[in-house]
């Protein structure tokens, strides 16, 4: 029966139309998530370890890390200037250093800005953070797992205290509101920005 | 220190008022007689600077700080060579603050101009042939011979038949000899330390952490305290909020104290850290009225302005209209500017003090022990005399430990006086360092210069302005003169180079930032405006930069003359050879009498300059220790290039000093200095003169020539913050 | 105020001192060791090396209560070895220093470097040397100074 044909038809093109209208909706939806996990990625706390160069920043405003401390074979430092010999397990508020399980650079592979210092956009930073030939080979799932639970990245929400005592600043978002987000854009496949 | 002028220091009391202490220098030129009575004749008596012990061990009393120029051992060297001494049992202790320790030549103790062997080479020598002339005295009496049947080495006396004795044996019989006045002195060729290359006497406890230096020291009972001082230089305490410092455990006691000028608030606790804490909790209101709020982007703008125009003339020689006869395009004018610079030695400064009421100890890694000692009395009201003052070996200075108003010693010593029988430590940290002023002041120059049709300088005409050192300080009258601080204008007005015609004036802005001599001093800047323009002029006429200046120089010039010949055959086998990316860059200067010049091969890396080879010439007269200099012109460089570094500055903004730590002032790690230095000694019998200053002056403007090839740049402003 | 155990140069001792307290000035204050050096106390001129745990540590900026139970080796004691008899041997040997003062740092960050890496680059002494300050400048001869231990090291002499 011709009208039945029709109907059926119509009925699959508006579910697949609503079906793509959703999932482009979720693809809006992960990107924004996106742009929000994007945003803490290059805030202080969390860009200084990923440099693109042979050093680590350090403070609010990004500077190259005192002592000539260079990234070395592994971004664990050189004999004689080891990250850990300074950065112990928790942070040293007496001090001012802070500390964490395992201190040391992410991979030149998870650099998240140019060799000037200047962050990356959010699309190459995405970029990286899904190549899973880059990402020590981690699916969705295994990225929000990484910033549930990797000590270091915890540690920039319990960054201690400046040596002139004040405390360091956070990112623009609580962890479980950094969570949420990289979960909705988990959830939403990952999608990067154009 | 620029003292290079002769004549001795007088210290005098000013009855009314208790003591004021002032110090007259008086030359010894007839044509400027004071009619003031004239210093008698130094005695230098052997047994203050001789002591040979019964286990053979001899320690000889060193008249000047050890703070890493090597004078520790090379002044023992040169009294053992004449004493002929077992090196072996030579130890090198640094005399206490004393009359017979003071430099021959400026009547006071102290460490400064370069001038350690200079001025107490001849003076060791005779003090060491003197003590083996009453060691040979006292054996020949008890050989029944005559001194010259004997013969010494290596701590022994030998007589004529086989006899000998140790000079352990014979000091005693020695000491009751009389003091030869005239001694013979060893020919050159007879010396068997001087000349050599002679390790230091101080290395193994240096590298084991055994030996102490100021900051080290302990003592029964005794306290450390930390001050807090103004953020603006000369402000006062209004008031203080101290509850919280005082609940910090091992605080006891926190009190304001007067500063030489202002005043702050003094912590002392029983430890450091403490102290440190405690004052990081104080909360102290300030009274910044009534001092200026220095400021460098004023600064700059001010001193730009007034070097537009002649300043107190330093010299003015030849044709004053020579620079306008020559054509516009074949003038050069530049302006140059340098920032303050903090010495920051290693060591943080400190002393410690203790007052018993009729007497009082310090012990400091000064520079400046006589000053320091008649300011420590001062404070206690005691004489000098009834303050022992112990020299304690210091890690580094570079003129930083030579303070006219021994401002740290006054602090320590108001603290002490307080605490009446307990020894007070103070210390500086390295904030306090860095923020407390005394800095190598900021200089600007204005300099135009007429080109010659011959491509050298027919006219030359310089404005330098920067604060003067000594207006206002008991050296004022000695090297001031119609208000020129010859101390600012030292390498420009005096300079070796032939021109004719030349003009250098200066200004002397008064600005509330305490400032002092940094490692070579005047020559700091100078040499690197005259060196930098001499080679811009080498340039423009296309003319070898060692052959051009080989060319202006004056035949009276005879020191640089010998370092550039020693340069170029030193240097001959790869100047021109450099590799694709490297630039070669020539400097030469004198300062402190000592010629030297420089060759550097440099490249650019990660955008800063990177310099693979310096090699140096010197002139210094006899080498008392080869070594010595040796180590001295490799590492001098590298504290000379503090001046390029990109954060090689003290800034000021409103009053406050910028920077706190060596995050903000950097200075040179070991990848900014050279990879390799190779230092070439002129042979000769002259004088000795000094190696501490003079590697200085010459390397920033070497550099920086290399970097003019590389890049076509000219860098007149210092630091260098981009290539 | 609280009791810390530690252990330096192979000895146990103990102290009694504000938790937040450097090692650094429990060195020099409590246990009067003084070889370890303070020289701007925020670890960038590295006067106050020593080893913790068998690693190079700035010592100027953990707190005692960071240390537990790991090893800590001072100036004092790094001659125990024969990586530290090389190192202090041709320090001596090459007349690295001057005033001195940096120098126990130093000693220690290059032993540190030696004991990783026996045949030591420019680049390796350039990195690993980098943080150590010296205002008198003696980094050529130290350069000299390692290549020259390195090569005691290797023969098996120290």
């Amino acid at each position: 029966m011709p009208g039945l044909r029709v109907g059926v038809l119509v009925s699959a093109i508006i579910v697949a139309a609503a079906l793509w209208a959703h999932s482009s909706n979720n693809t809006a939806q992960g990107v924004a998530a996106f742009e929000q996990v994007y945003s803490v990625l290059i805030s202080p706390r969390c860009i200084n370890c990923h440099t693109a160069t042979n050093y680590p920043q350090q403070g609010d405003d990004r500077h190259r890390h005192v002592a000539n401390v260079v990234r070395g074979p592994e971004g664990k430092g050189v004999p004689g200037l080891n990250c850990a010999g300074c950065h112990q397990e928790t942070n040293a508020d007496s001090t001012g250093v802070p500390g964490g399980h395992n201190w040391h650079l992410a991979p030149l592979e998870m650099r998240w800005q140019d060799i000037n210092d200047r962050p990356l956009s959010s699309a190459a930073v995405c970029r990286q953070l899904t190549d899973r030939s880059r990402n020590n080979n981690l699916d969705g799932p295994g990225l929000l797992k990484h910033h549930e639970e990797e000590p270091l990245v915890k540690w920039a929400w319990d960054p201690g205290r400046r040596p002139d005592g004040a405390a360091r600043t956070l990112p623009p978002l609580t962890h479980e509101q950094f969570i949420a987000a990289t979960r909705r854009w988990v959830e939403a496949g990952t999608p990067c920005p154009k | 220190m620029a003292l290079n002028r002769r004549g001795f220091l007088r210290v005098s009391f000013a009855a009314a008022g208790g003591l004021v202490v002032a110090l007259h220098f008086d030359r010894t030129s007839p044509a400027q007689e004071t009619g003031m009575p004239r210093q008698p004749a130094k005695v230098y008596p052997p047994d203050a600077f001789v002591n040979i012990r019964p286990d053979g061990k001899i320690a000889i009393q060193v008249n000047r700080l050890e703070f890493g120029q090597g004078v520790q051992t090379a002044l023992p060297m040169v009294l053992a060579d004449e004493m002929d001494a077992d090196w072996n049992n030579v130890i090198g202790e640094l005399a206490p603050a004393a009359d017979v320790y003071k430099d021959p030549l400026f009547g006071i103790q102290l460490v400064g101009g370069s001038g350690s062997i200079a001025h107490s080479y001849q003076q060791y020598r005779e003090l060491g042939a003197k003590t083996r002339a009453m060691l040979v005295a006292a054996a020949a009496d008890r050989w029944k011979t005559t001194a010259d049947k004997c013969r010494t080495e290596a701590s022994v006396v030998h007589g004529p038949n086989g006899q000998s004795a140790t000079y352990a044996e014979l000091a005693s019989d020695a000491s009751r000899k009389p003091v030869p006045a005239t001694v013979r002195l060893k020919n050159p060729s007879e010396f068997r330390l001087v000349g050599k290359r002679v390790k230091r006497l101080d290395s193994r406890p240096k590298c084991d952490g055994s030996l102490k230096f100021g900051l080290d020291l302990d003592l029964p009972g005794m306290k450390v305290a930390v001050v807090a001082h103004p953020p603006v230089f000369g402000a006062r305490v209004k008031n203080v909020n101290d509850a919280e410092a005082r609940r910090v455990d091992g605080v006891r006691e926190i009190f304001e104290i007067p500063l030489t000028k202002g005043t702050g608030v003094a912590v002392v606790a029983d430890k450091y850290w403490p102290a440190k804490q405690a004052r990081k909790l104080l909360n102290i209101e300030w009274d910044l009225s009534g001092v200026e709020a220095a400021d460098s982007t004023e600064l700059w703008t001010r001193y730009k302005r007034l070097a537009q125009t002649p300043g107190n003339v330093a010299l003015a020689r030849g044709d004053q209209s020579a620079l306008e006869k020559v054509a516009a395009e074949n003038r050069i004018v530049a302006e140059y500017e340098f920032p303050f610079l903090a010495h920051s030695p290693m060591e943080p400064l400190n002393t410690t003090v203790r007052f018993d009421g009729d007497r009082a100890e310090v012990w400091a890694g000064s520079q400046f022990q006589t000053v320091d000692q008649m300011a420590v009395a001062e404070v206690l009201g005691l004489k000098p005399e009834q303050v022992t003052f112990h020299t304690e070996m210091a890690g580094g200075g570079f003129g930083r430990r030579a303070v006219t108003d021994s401002h740290v010693q006054r602090e320590a010593a108001v603290i002490a006086k307080r605490l009446k029988g307990t020894p007070v430590k103070l210390v500086w940290s390295r904030e306090d360092d860095v923020q407390g002023g005394y800095y190598r002041p900021m200089h600007f120059h204005h300099v135009e210069i007429a080109v010659g049709a011959d491509g050298f300088p027919a006219a030359w005409r310089h404005v330098i302005v920067g604060q003067s050192l000594l207006m206002g300080t008991p050296f004022e009258s000695m090297l001031v003169k119609n208000g020129v601080d010859e101390t600012a204008t030292e390498g420009t007005a005096d300079t070796l180079y032939n021109i004719a015609n030349m003009h250098v004036s200066v200004h002397h802005p008064k600005v509330n930032v305490p400032v002092l001599w940094w490692r070579s001093v005047g020559h700091t800047h100078n040499a690197f405006v005259m060196e930098t323009l001499i080679d811009e002029l080498a340039a423009r006429a296309k003319v070898d930069p060692i052959a051009y200046r080989r060319k202006l120089l004056k035949p009276e010039a005879k020191k640089l003359l010998s370092t550039l010949d020693l340069l170029d055959k030193q240097t001959a086998a790869w100047r021109n050879r450099l590799p694709k990316g490297h630039a070669l860059g020539i400097s030469c200067h004198e300062c402190f009498g000592t010629g030297v010049a420089c060759a550097v091969d440099v490249s650019i890396e990660n955008k800063r300059p990177k310099i693979h080879r310096a090699t140096l010439a010197v002139d210094c007269g006899v080498a008392v220790n080869p070594l010595t200099i040796e180590s001295q012109f490799q590492a001098g460089v590298g504290f000379g290039l503090t001046q390029l570094m990109a954060k090689g500055a003290i800034t000021l903004k409103n009053g406050i000093v910028e920077q706190r730590n060596f995050d903000g002032y950097v200075p040179p790690y070991i990848v900014d200095a050279p990879v390799a230095v190779d230092v070439h000694i002129v042979p000769s019998a002259e004088a000795p003169t000094g190696c501490g200053e003079p590697p200085v002056p010459v390397i920033s403007p070497a550099v920086v020539n290399a970097l003019a090839r590389l890049t076509g740049k000219r860098y007149r402003s210092l630091p260098l913050v981009s290539v | 105020m609280a009791t810390f155990q530690l252990t330096v140069n192979g000895q146990r001792r103990e102290v009694n001192v504000d938790p937040s307290t450097p090692l650094l000035w429990v060195l020099r204050e409590d246990l009067k060791m003084t070889g370890t050096k303070f020289g701007c106390g925020i670890s960038a001129c590295g006067a106050c090396t020593v080893h913790v745990g068998g690693v190079a540590t700035r010592s100027c900026i953990v707190p005692i209560s960071h240390i537990g139970d790991r090893p800590v080796i001072t100036i004092e004691g790094i001659g125990n070895d024969a990586v530290g008899r090389a190192v202090q041997n041709a320090w001596v040997d090459e007349d690295v220093v001057q005033c001195g003062y940096c120098q126990s740092g130093q000693i220690m960050s290059a032993c540190a470097l030696l004991k990783s890496t026996s045949r030591p680059t420019d680049q390796n002494i350039e990195e690993s040397m980098g943080g150590n300050l010296c205002r008198c400048g003696t980094y050529p001869r130290i350069r000299a100074a390692i290549k020259s231990a390195a090569t005691q090291i290797n023969k098996g002499g120290a």
